[in-house]
């Protein structure tokens, strides 16, 4: 089946998760991928919003991380200290998150590019990121794939990843054993080797070659002997994106 | 505690929680008192030149956009906004009347970036401190404590931290680094809500978002709510009631406060106006024709929402809201 670059992205990004696990959800592209993954794998991934919406079927789609959807048939309709706190507690598994930048440490940049009080753009600022990239146990980023955005170093670390490298996150207070897991792009799925805390390329997407990876990523990445080849998005997958989780195209 | 690093961001305003008790002590009353007034009258009485001020909630939701508007009209200026709310602080940047911001973000998600942020942080008007969605959050948290600050372990090692007024000591229990968050009492705070009585007993449907702690950490609060309703019903609902009238200095009647916002079960956002909204937010000068026809154009929230479309785009905004 036909298939576009969005689509297999959002399918890879909600193969990530597991079921029974817990979620930071955003809108836009994590949205699909968590209502994906709750009408495959994980039917009882519970997904929070940090303005308090938790545990929503994503029947609609929100258009905002504070709106009405985004507790629309949801188990609580909280609020945002109960949501980010609960984070700080360590009870959410994963958070999504995306970026202008990205660097080899998986840290993001979504606040300025230049000096930052004369910047030469300015971007909308960390919104709940710093939050779910210090608090979360895993993150996952959703990138677009190019040497602009895979940079050697953020302009300025918005979010932290794992900073400057192993037992940098520690060392700065953050809680232990949380940080950066997966980042999807539309070329690839990357990960961080496990010693060095370097971006590691994982699996390729159909008709993307390794060579292809490199040119487009400003920094040296791990590149493992084996790298696997994401599937394609099944027919299932396709059906549900486009009759159940966005028949109106808004995403897709 | 040893301070092991302190943010190079202004803190607008020091934390003085024994300050705001003798404050608050003498200027809230828990008197039951009439203080239902217009958007005119409890702007020119609760907002002044150079105030700290903050709103509630996030990005195009519940936004209490009617007192943004007259705050523009009474040309309010200099202000200092700690800014988790979107659209009411954007139509009050681009009308010059912010100087400085605590920001944590400000844009419109699946809509796009905000043109107005841009052009005021890029040349260097707008002065930019920054935070995250939950330290914003937590400072109010911490005014509503009453104590000068909260430790946290969010915005740690980033420059997010950097950039904020934050401070990392170590813990006296622990030994472990944390980030202290000052806290933020507000001059004067903007809730719109579902409902509330004469007296500012007021009731919010849905998430409360932060509206709890935004409440309680402002000197001076003005509720806009989409109806007035009696005592009695508040009193056969006291659960409801997430701000109670001994906090609230105004109550303002603002049916579709929110407009072009959405308000959970009552009315869906104007996707239509938005995009208009954002259309002409890409230059100064399409920016400064909008608040020329939109706010400054009108005199209140009644002509404004004549000039939307009236009756006819209300109905269909109220049609496209969900249920329960």
């Amino acid at each position: 089946m036909e298939y576009n670059p969005t689509e297999l992205l959002i399918c890879v990004a909600s193969r990530q998760m597991e079921d029974r696990t817990s979620a930071f959800i955003g809108t836009g592209i994590p949205m699909l991928a968590a209502a994906l993954a709750k009408k495959t794998h994980a039917p009882e991934l519970a997904v929070v919003f940090e303005f308090g919406g938790i545990g929503s079927l994503l029947e609609l789609l929100p258009l905002a991380v504070g709106g009405s959807r985004t507790f629309y048939k949801a188990l609580a309709a909280s609020s945002i200290c109960d949501a980010m706190e609960a984070a700080q507690r360590g009870l959410i598994e994963y958070g999504f998150l995306g970026g202008a930048q990205i660097d080899m440490y998986g840290n993001l940049n979504s606040t300025v590019i230049g000096d930052h009080n004369h910047p030469k753009v300015r971007f909308p600022g960390s919104g709940g990121a710093n939050d779910i990239g210090s608090l979360c146990w895993r993150t996952i980023s959703i990138m677009r794939h190019d040497r602009r955005r895979f940079v050697e170093k953020v302009d300025f670390i918005t979010t932290p990843g794992y900073l400057n490298g192993p037992g940098a996150r520690e060392k700065a207070g953050l809680p232990a054993g949380t940080g950066p897991y997966r980042v999807v792009t539309d070329l690839a799925l990357l990960g961080f080797d496990e010693t060095s805390r370097w971006m590691k390329l994982l699996a390729v997407n159909p008709g993307v070659t390794v060579e292809q990876i490199k040119e487009n990523t400003s920094f040296e990445l791990v590149i493992p002997d084996r790298v696997e080849e994401n599937a394609p998005p099944s027919p299932e997958e396709l059906r549900l994106l486009r009759e159940e989780i966005d028949p109106g195209r808004l995403y897709i | 505690m040893k301070v092991l690093d302190t943010g190079r961001g202004e803190l607008f305003l020091h934390p003085r929680p024994a300050a705001d008790r003798e404050w608050l002590r003498k200027n809230k009353s828990w008197a039951l008192k009439d203080k239902v007034m217009d958007e005119k009258e409890a702007i020119d009485k609760f907002v002044h030149d150079g105030d700290y001020l903050g709103t509630e909630l996030y990005g195009t939701v519940r936004c209490p956009m009617s007192l943004a508007r007259e705050i523009i009209r009474r040309g309010k200026k200099n202000l200092r906004v700690a800014g988790q709310g979107i659209m009411e602080i954007e139509v009050l940047i681009a009308a010059g009347l912010v100087s400085k911001i605590d920001l944590t973000y400000l844009g419109y998600e699946v809509l796009g970036l905000s043109y107005v942020l841009r052009r005021a942080a890029q040349s260097g008007q707008l002065k930019v401190v920054e935070w995250s969605n939950a330290a914003l959050a937590w400072r109010l948290k911490a005014a509503a404590l009453g104590v000068p600050f909260l430790p946290v372990k969010s915005m740690l090692g980033s420059d997010t931290f950097n950039y904020s007024a934050a401070k990392v000591v170590e813990c006296p229990f622990t030994g472990e680094k944390l980030c202290l968050l000052p806290a933020t009492m507000l001059d004067v705070g903007l809730i719109h809500v579902h409902r509330c009585d004469v007296y500012g007993n007021a009731q919010i449907d849905g998430i409360s978002g932060f509206a709890f702690e935004l409440a309680r950490a402002s000197r001076r609060l003005i509720i806009s709510t989409e109806e007035i309703i009696s005592t009695d019903e508040i009193r056969e609902y006291p659960d409801r009631t997430i701000i109670p009238y001994y906090l609230v200095d105004a109550v303002v009647e603002a049916p579709f406060g929110s407009h072009p916002g959405e308000m959970y079960y009552l009315y869906w956002r104007d996707e239509e106006h938005l995009k208009q909204y954002l259309e002409a937010s890409r230059e100064p000068h399409t920016t400064e024709e909008y608040l020329r026809k939109y706010v400054y154009g009108v005199k209140n929230n009644a002509e404004y929402l004549e000039l939307i479309g009236g009756e006819e785009k209300l109905n269909y905004l109220r049609s496209l809201a969900k249920g329960r």
